[in-house]
């Protein structure tokens, strides 16, 4: 499979768009017409061949854009990658595993070869191809975790599994639905959550944290989580709310299919070997309403999900305020007929729009 | 993606494994190295991990989660040390009698219940007896990432003192030994005292000297978050029992030798677990009905959760009284 890597912005003119294949391959993240929290954890060890569950670290047509991307947040706050000291280990566990993944997942994009310490990365795409020594911080131009994020698509937060808690000791957070490393550096689990509304009172946290401290090597896991997004930005951080917040506020009806996006994040869950860290990587995907609603499932189903879900959780996800406009665009797209079950877009099956 | 949420597996992923060499160190102690059958390397691992190896006892399976002791390093080699325990249900007994290398074994992935604070300024670890082999692991990885890093070694006699010699050939600066029939006993009280602020002690051995050393940091103000331990424990023999799962729908016979997990496989339910000796928590299971008394013997469950009793650790914990219904 070759991919044809989009030259696009996720700022200013926002020129980000979604090729047919990458609408089709959107991980859609209601299984049913209604959401609520829960643990919905499952083993990530691929899946349907061209999905973004195939792979352990999926590359799409955005790549080479993202990492510019990623490239121009770092340069005007680098405080966005942070490593406590103790967690350069975890970092070189994380180096290690995107690059031997990546290299076995697509060899014609990406080789390793290693002899010993001695390692060679090449990453055809961003035309990288550099010799160092594995574990040795002097031959590489920045940390390991940096190093390879700066070479692969979403946030990875790295988390140091200690005294019964998991606690937020390293970072690369560029791509983020509105929280901030630098914030939350050193947190633990439940002081990181702390913002989060309901799901406290529902023991999600202590569940998912008991989860989260048994994932074992050579079993990573993962599940989706989304919001909305107003424009196609991938920085939307505290940091920058003043840029971007002010953006919610300028949907109309006319804009609203272009500019709404939902925003989902396929989340992974790897125990790093050596370290015995928990890798939690967030890779963020795209998609405009009008882009979506192409596919009938899904407009069908997204209405009636926004419809329906509870208002703490439209105000967390910072929609409140436009979800009657949402509303009044989506329900275009739902006639009523029955969804089938799951989240793929089985265009083969379900009826075409009846309105 | 699938709606529902993964259940609990049973065990962590495992790899086939042929044995390599078996070492006798002394009359006691065995040591097992493995290589992978397919020829690839191993996972890396961090130090203090341990594997569950998995045992053919004629038709009877055994798992019995041992210390990693190689290099973490060295992801050609796993290696384990067993101690032969003649009083003990058979497990470390069958790894001495009738593990002989060339024979083909599964193990589990590295899972760690003890791992080092790389936060630590300093480690000093306190080893009794068998207790040496997660030490071993932990020194190799200190050493090769410059760490700050001194050992207590107990043994009851220079004869059964495992791996003492070599590990103070190649550190006799950090390795202190002491032998019981030497009437040598670690000076814990003056060690503990003279350690510089953000060092974090470790202790691995008999349940006795455990405590010994979280009691006396404590006493010494030390927090207990800066104290490590690893105790596997072994299921104890116990009276016989009846259990009704009712999810799986059938009622089983717990025998006197064998531990409520192992009966729930033997009868073909998929239970979880990971250590198999009451630390790690995943073989946790609620309890439906009660009529007699738990014997609660795990490491997991807190006071209050005994108190209530709706939770039983089965791979350690066992049950006398009348009726037993187990959510599982």
């Amino acid at each position: 499979m070759t991919i044809q890597f989009n030259d696009e912005t996720f700022r200013d003119d926002y020129s980000f768009r979604n090729s047919d294949r990458a609408i089709k391959r959107f991980p859609f993240p209601f299984h049913e017409d209604s959401y609520m929290y829960s643990v919905n954890m499952e083993q990530h060890r691929g899946g349907p061949a061209g999905s973004v569950y195939e792979k352990r670290f999926d590359v799409d047509e955005h790549y080479l854009s993202e990492m510019r991307d990623r490239a121009l947040v770092l340069d005007q706050d680098p405080l966005r990658c942070q490593s406590l000291p103790h967690m350069t280990l975890a970092g070189w566990d994380t180096l290690e595993l995107i690059m031997v993944a990546k290299s076995e997942d697509y060899p014609d994009l990406f080789e390793l070869h290693r002899d010993g310490d001695q390692w060679h990365w090449i990453n055809k795409p961003m035309g990288i191809d550099h010799k160092f020594t594995f574990l040795d911080e002097t031959t590489l131009p920045c940390g390991p975790l940096e190093y390879i994020t700066r070479q692969a698509q979403g946030d990875y937060a790295v988390l140091d599994q200690r005294d019964d808690n998991l606690w937020m000791d390293a970072g690369m957070i560029t791509t983020q639905a509105d929280w901030s490393l630098d914030f939350d550096i050193g947190m633990n689990f439940f002081e990181w959550h702390a913002p989060v509304p309901l799901a406290h009172e529902m023991g999600i946290f202590k569940r998912a944290l008991k989860f989260l401290m048994n994932i074992q090597q050579g079993a990573p896991a993962r599940r989706l989580n989304w919001t909305m997004t107003v424009n196609p930005l991938l920085d939307t951080s505290p940091e920058n709310y003043h840029k971007w917040g002010i953006q919610k506020s300028q949907l109309t009806p006319e804009n609203i299919g272009a500019k709404q996006h939902l925003r989902v994040e396929l989340q992974t869950f790897y125990r790093l070997p050596r370290s015995n860290a928990l890798l939690f990587p967030i890779r963020c995907y795209l998609i405009s309403f009008q882009d979506l609603t192409s596919i009938p499932k899904w407009g069908r189903r997204l209405h009636r999900v926004i419809r329906d879900l509870p208002e703490e959780l439209a105000t967390y996800k910072g929609f409140i305020d436009n979800r009657p406009m949402m509303l009044d665009y989506l329900s275009g797209f739902d006639d009523g007929q029955p969804t089938s079950p799951g989240i793929w877009p089985d265009l083969d099956s379900e009826p075409p729009l009846a309105k | 993606m699938s709606a529902s949420p993964t259940k609990a597996k049973a065990g962590a992923e495992k790899l086939d494994v042929v044995v390599s060499a078996v070492v006798p160190m002394n009359d006691l102690v065995t040591r097992f190295e493995f290589k992978r059958t397919d020829g690839q390397q191993f996972p890396p691992f961090s130090a203090g991990a341990h594997t569950v190896v998995e045992m053919n006892d004629d038709g009877r399976t055994r798992l019995n989660p041992y210390s990693l002791m190689s290099d973490p390093a060295d992801t050609s080699t796993y290696a384990v040390s067993v101690r032969r325990d003649d009083q003990g249900r058979g497990g470390s007994l069958f790894m001495h009698r009738n593990v002989a290398v060339g024979d083909q074994m599964t193990i589990t992935y590295p899972v760690n219940l003890f791992a080092l604070d790389l936060r630590a300024r300093k480690h000093i670890f306190f080893a009794g007896g068998i207790g040496i082999t997660p030490f071993i692991a932990m020194i190799a990885q200190l050493e090769r990432s410059n760490g700050h890093w001194e050992l207590h070694y107990a043994a009851r006699s220079p004869e059964l003192a495992s791996y003492a010699d070599e590990l103070r050939l190649k550190h006799p600066a950090n390795v202190h030994v002491y032998y019981d029939s030497q009437d040598q006993a670690i000076d814990l009280q003056t060690l503990l005292q003279g350690q510089p602020l953000g060092t974090h002690a470790y202790v691995c051995g008999p349940a006795g000297m455990i405590k010994w050393v979280h009691d006396t940091a404590q006493t010494m103000g030390w927090p207990d978050d800066v104290v490590h331990s690893e105790e596997f424990l072994a299921p104890q023999p116990g009276k016989p029992f009846q259990v009704r799962l009712c999810k799986s729908d059938i009622t089983i016979d717990v025998g006197e030798n064998e531990s409520l997990l192992e009966a729930m496989e033997r009868c073909g339910v998929d239970a979880p677990f990971l250590c198999r000796g009451g630390a790690c928590g995943q073989c946790e299971t609620d309890v439906v009905e009660t009529e007699g008394e738990l014997l609660h013997r795990d490491h997991w469950l807190d006071d209050d959760q005994i108190a209530a009793g709706n939770k039983i650790m089965p791979c350690v914990s066992r049950f006398v009284g009348k009726t037993l219904v187990l959510d599982r």
